[in-house]
């Protein structure tokens, strides 16, 4: 064999970045060991169950537990009045408001919790529940978010009257949460009054739920002897669990312990701290047994935390060409009744003014309202970063309106304003650095991909037989990896993330990082850095998360954080490593460090061949025999402060067909092209791309939560919320380009919430452009067969010539 | 409530169980004989994270009642293994990277064993339809149907 392909062996044996590894968690998973939340069962261990209001909004007059607690079983039953003496009964949001942990007084959303049930099991709870008397007065209920901020609106916060310094801004109503702005007003409007076009829509983004298969949970466990705390819970981000629950119960840190176990899914509906969680670490601490909670699914679509909800206008002033020269957004933001959006601490509206998108837009302004309504609270970013799914909806929407005003191909028009290549690293003018990207390559990758010519060809000889076919481009640029600690904190507690790793005396690794996989598969990836960068086998590697006993304060991974900022300080802990294997390689060589050069495993002298040092042999050295002064071991740890977010990009395209007599959209094709920078596993970003675009493909066609006028909420069961099933699900074809981020230490870009985020605006303008000959510029989602068909009759098209 | 017995034979073992008349089978066999592969996801039959093979039929394990499977034959996940190691379904969702999160897992190989003897050689359309009753929130299910096809077509070969 010659050396490059014996080099070449090495490197595939090694199995790290790039490489389609099979994953390392299927084989627990295939075999049902995985372990989850509910799975756990402890030695006396009782279970939790929740009284809920059936009303949206009134005061409570009076609770009886009496006859849930005469039935064998139940151990407790606790209120609002059993929390107050613990000052527990409300509690603070990541948002800068507080929440009720039970309701006190008076309820402000269905299904809120109005008192908690400990019994033996779930059956004697769920019988319990039934038994508590809870007298209800109604109140007038607020639903409608454009209401809220009326003179006579019902007031929702009794706790919140009269103070009108928010969180975020002064308020100016009772019932206004904030008001946010970004960019330049006055100039913006300038432009406005002096373009030649502008165009206008509005759009509402309903509130949707993540809705992930596994709902939220936990089992409690507090050591009286000890005055130890552990929880199990299902959390995306257990570290910032354990400051929390430390800041409400005044234990010390180094006195609790919280572990994420197996998660099933997350979407970010398990980065907020529920009040079942509250509950269930009181009840055990007061009990002195261990407690479970599991939300059932309409307690988990109901009550855990929604996403969207908002209400958008959309416009843009461009020359006769397209070319964009202002940009303005208004949002009312429908935040239900306690402000919960988990968003990092300064970014009330969290990164929604990334909303100028992939176009080089001189001057814009974003003013967002927060308002409260008699909804459950949330406001997640549901498989996305923050509030961009909206912020590229807006964007792709509105270039969509004003390239149908001016006659312009959809594909042009973006031509025309696409940041070009060569303008990277662009300052945008909401704040932003763009990092990197190649906008005009991807796309016409893509239009050359499916033949868009002949897609346009086709369209114009169908509309001229009368169907409708759509066809919807969106090109949508993402920002993933909170954060810069600089700009982004969670309480306080800034948005950098960690890794610790250990290289054992045979040169096996174990692995901890600050993240929590929720079927992302990090131990298979970060393993594969790891491997890059050590040259040790990705298989020798153990990864471990989710512990705060074990592993380093981390902020967890939603927002597309791991890779650029977990993955960061992976790559960045194993380079200290190298360069510690380094000196002992040529302290064990006997030459200097610089004599030395790195080759896929080892060390090796330049110029001398066969005088070499591979990783495994520095790591037996480096507990026996290292360079005097050095201390032995092999292990580093690096707490990672992205200097910037990642940008990821994509070109998405969608090709439909609409049914005149049923109004279903049939998605003939779906053609993804994402950059997502250095690829660390390509069949799990191709997983995960597949994933988002079917969340993506569920949000767009048809995720609701409605609301009647009474607040109940019509739709919590899976019967009515939408989830696709296999066949719906359309076929996805996927492609990709690769423009590394300057600044990652690999170059690498978040990219699994990329396919939700581009999908969604994608699907949207693909109906819309079946109906778009017959003027039509927007049309709300949910897409579902029954609201296309009203588009449909209220246009005629139904009707038989 | 007073307990009922009853037996049934589960993964090729026999097993005695004292359960309540209302209680849900998928809560016997999680709680009680602690295996706990078999997932909830809903509790109304919609999700088929329970599916479990109850004499030779894919059931949602919610909405059973353990009193009905007295004599029953119940395969869940943890019993497709055998002595010669993974079952064909197994291997093709590791090889087709057809999970992602793993809470659905369980009950897309039970149906998956199950639908393939039904249908040992089914074309993409029938493998979604036979799929159907079992949702996945994580893969887009693209890759549990290219795992299908490809458990059968080993178990064909063999
Ligand atoms: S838990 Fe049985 S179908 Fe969902
Ligand atoms: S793999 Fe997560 S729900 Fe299917």
């Amino acid at each position: 064999m010659d050396n490059a392909a014996e080099v070449q062996e090495r490197e595939d044996s090694i199995k790290g970045v790039g490489c389609s590894r099979k994953r390392k968690e299927d084989a627990r998973f295939v075999q049902g060991t995985g372990r989850y939340t509910d799975d756990l069962k402890l030695p006396g261990m009782l279970f939790a169950d929740m009284v809920r209001s059936p009303y949206a909004h009134a005061r409570i007059k009076s609770i009886n537990k009496e006859k849930a607690l005469a039935l064998p079983g139940v151990h407790a039953v606790l209120t609002a009045d059993d929390l107050k003496p613990l000052n527990l009964h409300w509690m603070p949001t990541l948002a800068g408001d507080v929440q009720a942990v039970l309701a006190d007084e008076k309820v402000h959303f269905q299904y809120q919790e109005v008192a908690v049930v400990i019994a033996d099991d779930r059956y004697i709870a769920a019988d319990a529940i039934e038994l508590v008397e809870v007298e209800y007065e109604e109140l007038d209920v607020l639903v409608d978010p454009h209401r809220s901020m009326d003179d006579d609106a019902p007031i929702l916060r009794e706790d919140l009257v009269g103070k009108m310094d928010g969180a975020h801004s002064k308020r100016v109503h009772d019932n206004h949460i904030f008001n946010w702005q970004a960019g330049e007003k006055e100039a913006t409007d300038r432009v406005f009054e002096q373009a030649e076009i502008t165009v206008k829509q509005e759009m509402y983004y309903p509130r949707v739920h993540p809705c992930p298969m596994e709902t939220c949970g936990c089992v409690a466990s507090f050591d009286k002897i000890n005055e130890h705390l552990t929880v199990h819970l299902t959390s995306q981000a257990p570290h910032v669990v354990r400051t929390v629950v430390s800041m409400l119960s005044g234990i010390p840190e180094s006195k609790i312990r919280i572990v994420s176990p197996d998660i099933g899914g997350g979407f970010g509906n398990k980065v907020g701290i529920y009040p079942g969680y509250v509950v269930s670490i009181v009840a055990s601490i007061v009990l002195g047994v261990p407690v479970k909670w599991v939300e059932d699914r309409m307690e988990n679509i109901s009550t855990t935390a929604f996403a969207r909800d908002y209400h958008m206008t959309g416009e843009l002033a461009a020359d006769s060409e397209g070319r964009i020269k202002a940009l303005r957004v208004n949002v009312l933001a429908d935040h239900g009744a306690f402000d919960a959006c988990a968003d990092p601490s300064k970014f009330p509206a969290g990164l929604m003014h990334i909303c100028t998108g992939s176009y080089d837009i001189p001057v814009a302004h974003l003013n967002v309202d927060g308002v409260y309504t008699n909804k459950a609270p949330g406001g997640v970013a549901y498989r996305c970063s923050f509030r961009v799914t909206e912020a590229v909806y807006v964007i792709e929407r509105t270039i969509d309106v004003l390239a149908q005003k001016l006659g312009i191909d959809k594909a042009e028009i973006r031509r025309r304003n696409f940041v070009k290549a060569e303008q990277f690293p662009y300052q945008t003018c909401l704040g932003w650095e763009l990092d990197s990207g190649d906008y005009h390559t991807a796309l016409e990758k893509v239009l050359d991909a499916v033949d868009y010519e002949a897609l346009r060809k086709e369209q114009q000889e169908k509309r001229a037989q009368g169907e409708l076919m759509g066809i919807g481009l969106c090109t949508f640029t993402e920002i993933v990896g909170a954060g810069p600690s600089r700009n982004c904190d969670i309480l306080g507690v800034g948005m950098f993330d960690s890794a610790e790793i250990r290289v054992h005396p045979t040169g096996s690794v174990m692995a901890r990082m600050g993240t929590i996989t929720q079927g992302q598969g990090h131990q298979t990836t970060y393993a594969q850095i790891i491997a890059t960068e050590l040259g040790i086998s990705s298989d020798e590697i153990s990864i471990e998360e989710g512990d705060t006993d074990t592993a380093p304060y981390g902020l967890g991974t939603y927002g597309s954080r791991s890779t650029p900022v977990g993955g960061a300080a992976t790559a960045v802990a194993a380079r200290k490593i190298r360069a510690k294997a380094q000196k002992i390689a040529a302290h064990l060589l006997e030459v200097s460090e610089n004599d030395l050069e790195w080759e896929v495993d080892r060390f090796k002298v330049k110029g001398v061949p066969g005088q070499e040092k591979t990783m495994k042999e520095v790591a037996w050295a480096a507990y026996n025999n290292v360079p005097e002064g050095m201390e032995p071991g092999l292990e580093a740890v690096d707490y990672y402060d992205p200097p910037n977010f990642t940008y990821p990009f994509g070109i998405y395209l969608c090709v439909v067909d609409i049914d005149k007599a049923t109004g279903e959209t049939s998605v003939r094709r779906f053609y993804a092209l994402d950059d997502c920078g250095t690829r660390i596993n390509p069949m799990i970003i191709e997983g995960q791309i597949h994933g988002g675009l079917t969340e993506g493909f569920a949000v767009a066609m048809g995720q609701e939560m409605p609301f009647d006028e009474q607040g109940n909420l019509l739709g919590n069961t899976l019967m009515d919320y939408f989830v696709p099933t296999f066949v719906e699900t359309p076929h996805w074809e996927t492609d990709y380009t690769v423009t590394p981020s300057p600044h990652h230490p690999l170059g690498a870009k978040g990219v699994a919430e990329s396919p939700h985020v581009g999908s969604i605006p994608c699907f949207t303008s693909a109906v819309v452009d079946a109906f778009a000959h017959l003027d039509v510029t927007h049309m709300n989602m949910p897409h579902s067969a029954y609201r296309v068909w009203q588009k449909v009759h209220e246009l005629g098209l139904d009707q038989h010539a | 409530m007073a307990k009922q017995h009853v037996s049934f034979n589960l993964n090729g073992k026999h097993v005695d169980a004292l359960v309540e008349p209302r209680e849900l089978l998928v809560h016997t066999i999680r709680e009680t004989l602690s295996l706990t592969g078999t997932h909830i996801g809903c509790e109304s039959s919609h999700c088929g994270a329970c599916t479990v093979d109850l004499d030779g039929k894919s059931v949602k394990s919610c909405t059973v009642l353990a009193v009905q499977a007295d004599g029953a034959e119940l395969k869940t996940v943890e019993g497709l293994a055998d002595a010669d190691g993974l079952h064909a379904v197994q291997q093709a969702f590791i090889e087709e990277h057809g999970l992602q999160c793993g809470f659905c897992t369980p009950g897309m190989l039970i149906r998956a064993y199950r639908f393939l003897q039904e249908n040992p050689n089914p074309t993409e359309e029938e493998i979604r339809w036979g799929m159907s009753g079992n949702l996945c929130r994580c893969t887009g299910y693209q890759n549990i149907v290219k795992a299908v096809q490809t458990a059968a077509q080993t178990l064909q070969q063999a």
